[in-house]
């Protein structure tokens, strides 16, 4: 087990989706400095899709990117500030303004097979002096030896981490296990683990990723990221103390903390069955909120669209797609 | 028959052959490469095209070529572009250089009929500039955003290292030629095999309410238009009208001339790239006909 385990916190980020992008850089400001009283090493803020995420396919958000960095950098005194960037959605210009504004870690973060796609985001990071963690989204739809490949290329860009992101929450905890392994076999840059909750295992997907070495794990307070959420970033912590790690936050103040987002809390109509499905068949836990309006808008069943985008193999920022297949399946009667 | 050569036998170069070898405007006066025995100046070959592994000088040197399809890439168009104008040549700019202005066959041709160098933006703006202008001519546009998801296979290493390339110059495309007041373009790419055929999602934001059936017999007029000489192009969901928001999704499938036919969006560009060239071989003949004593 670790001697110390870095934590990052991604409750104004992958939070962000479940507000359907509307936290105000004020609310945002409120819980950062929360978490930064509570010892949080790094908290990720941002749209849901990261830097020059806001937009008609993936929801505007309630403010700039820029006052979002501002707002929550000026009340950070010890938690360094993370920004997300994924390209094809975001621009180097987006992740320039970022590191102006004291974003100290850049998750460039691509599809587990488009590595490739990130070089120049990952090389403009490292110029401007922030830690780079190279992002491997929806990571189950590659076998190991193809995720090594792309986790290669993302260290060999400059990437000072490469996560395994499970970004359907469809990772089973002996599956993450293998994965963290063969990073950490493959890799001389250090390993992280996001997951999503979908099927209730993010906890149990998070210690295994532990066990196997990761050297840092995501979670959102109360788990409030997309889809299922996240691991819940207290319950992390208490689960850590429990194996006598240490990750540098205050228990009960990161309980406090968790707090501050529970008014933000709110079911989605299609409830947890959509959620559910959302694991069960590997598809983006953000489409979550577009597909339960999609099911509304079209009279159609929110389970019969995720099946099918499974089916389709749709990847992550493949919004547009749950209308294409909302349409078609109200076509079809 | 108008006289063309093409610079650059890679890929694009080659689908671009087959496409100019079909058309019944337009002769295929040369290929023209700087490796001597690359596979695509080998194919041109065999096919009775003359090729030279000189690059752009013999071109220049031939008088009677008076457009050029220049398909290699951004920096070696920066040089080719004053060479071929002084030269007298008209280029048709495949790369990112955007040396001349943005060319969409089915919107703006008529614009650039005398231009010396036309750009033809990028494969997302071929494919989603004509669904905005389509959609701008009923109500003006506040926004438009576009998503193009093309297959893993079909991009090479120049889109991939210069990702940002494509999203700028498309949202700068869909403001020049789209006319949209503000522009935005996503691109995604998807590795699911077999290999997914090119899908676009436009999103537009008009300045008053409009009517669903007079943007829907827009779009489709213009979709039309566009397979004159994209046949592979094809509305997949039309115009989906709710408050002000316009969404329209549709897919390119490539001809498979050369490349695969899932590469709409390599196909597109090609296509687009005849399509001008056929307009100026009519533009060019209709002016020696008015012409008096020419």
């Amino acid at each position: 087990m670790p001697e110390f385990l870095r934590v990052v916190d991604t409750t104004l980020r992958d939070g962000m989706h479940s507000v359907t992008h509307q936290f105000s850089p004020e609310q945002m400001a409120t819980i950062a400095a929360a978490m930064d009283a509570a010892g949080i090493d790094t908290l990720e803020a941002s749209h849901g899709d990261g830097l020059g995420g806001s937009s008609i396919q993936y929801g505007r958000a309630a403010a700039p990117d820029r006052a979002y960095l501002e707002a929550v950098s000026s009340v950070l005194t010890r938690t360094k500030l993370a920004v997300l960037l994924l390209p094809g959605i975001g621009v180097k210009d987006d992740l320039d303004v970022a590191a102006d504004l004291g974003a100290k870690v850049a998750r460039i973060a691509t599809h587990v097979t488009e590595a490739d796609i990130a070089e120049q985001h990952i090389g403009l990071a490292k110029r401007r002096g922030m830690e780079v963690m190279g992002f491997l989204m929806m990571v189950h739809m590659a076998p190991i030896d193809v995720m090594v490949h792309n986790a290669r290329l993302m260290e060999a860009y400059g990437a000072d981490y490469v996560y395994a992101v499970d970004s359907a929450g469809y990772t089973l905890p002996p599956e993450v296990r293998d994965r963290v392994h063969a990073l950490k076999d493959a890799l001389d840059c250090r390993v992280g683990f996001h997951g999503h909750n979908n099927l209730g295992l993010a906890i149990g997907d998070t210690l295994a990723a532990v066990e196997a070495g990761a050297d840092v794990v995501d979670g959102s307070l109360r788990g409030f990221g997309a889809g299922g959420g996240n691991a819940a970033t207290e319950t992390l912590v208490a689960v850590l103390q429990r194996l006598a790690i240490p990750t540098g936050v205050d228990l009960y103040k990161i309980m406090d903390a968790a707090k501050l987002v529970e008014p933000f809390k709110a079911q989605p109509k299609q409830g947890p069955d959509a959620t559910l499905i959302l694991g069960y068949a590997g598809v983006y836990s953000s489409f979550l909120l577009h597909t339960a309006r999609a099911a509304e808008r079209f009279g159609v069943d929110a389970r019969d669209i995720l099946v099918e985008l499974g089916r389709r193999r749709v990847v992550g920022g493949q919004e547009d797609m749950i209308i294409d297949v909302a349409y078609e399946l109200a076509q079809a009667g | 028959m108008l006289k063309v050569a093409i610079i650059g036998p890679g890929n694009i170069g080659t689908d671009l052959m087959y496409k100019v070898l079909r058309s019944p405007k337009l002769e295929l006066c040369m290929l023209a490469g700087i490796i001597p025995d690359s596979e695509g100046l080998k194919r041109a070959a065999a096919l009775g095209i003359p090729t030279t592994a000189q690059g752009i000088g013999p071109v220049l040197d031939q008088e009677e070529i008076r457009v050029v399809f220049d398909a290699t890439g951004a920096r070696p168009h920066l040089a080719h572009a004053p060479l071929l104008k002084e030269a007298g040549k008209i280029a048709i700019d495949l790369t990112p250089a955007a040396v001349g202005p943005y060319v969409v066959p089915a919107v703006n041709m008529g614009e650039h009929l005398d231009s010396l160098n036309v750009n033809l933006v990028t494969c997302g703006g071929q494919a989603t500039i004509p669904i905005v202008s389509a959609v701008g001519r009923v109500a003006p546009l506040a926004y438009a955003e576009i998503v193009a998801t093309i297959a893993s296979k079909s991009a090479g290493p120049g889109t991939r290292q210069n990702i940002d390339e494509f999203t700028q110059t498309t949202a700068r495309g869909l403001e020049v030629v789209g006319k949209a007041e503000k522009g935005k373009a996503i691109i995604i790419l998807n590795p699911a095999e077999p290999p997914i055929v090119m899908r676009n999602t436009i999103y537009c934001e008009v300045e008053r309410p409009c009517d669903e059936q007079e943007i829907r017999a827009s779009v489709e007029e213009m979709v039309e238009q566009v397979q004159d000489y994209v046949p592979g192009y094809r509305l997949r969901v039309p115009p989906l009208v709710k408050g002000n928001l316009v969404t329209t999704m549709i897919e390119v499938e490539g001809a498979g001339d050369f490349l695969p036919t899932y590469s709409g969006n390599l196909d597109i560009i090609t296509a687009a790239a005849v399509g001008v060239a056929e307009r100026l071989a009519d533009h060019i003949i209709n002016r020696r006909e008015v012409a008096p004593d020419a």
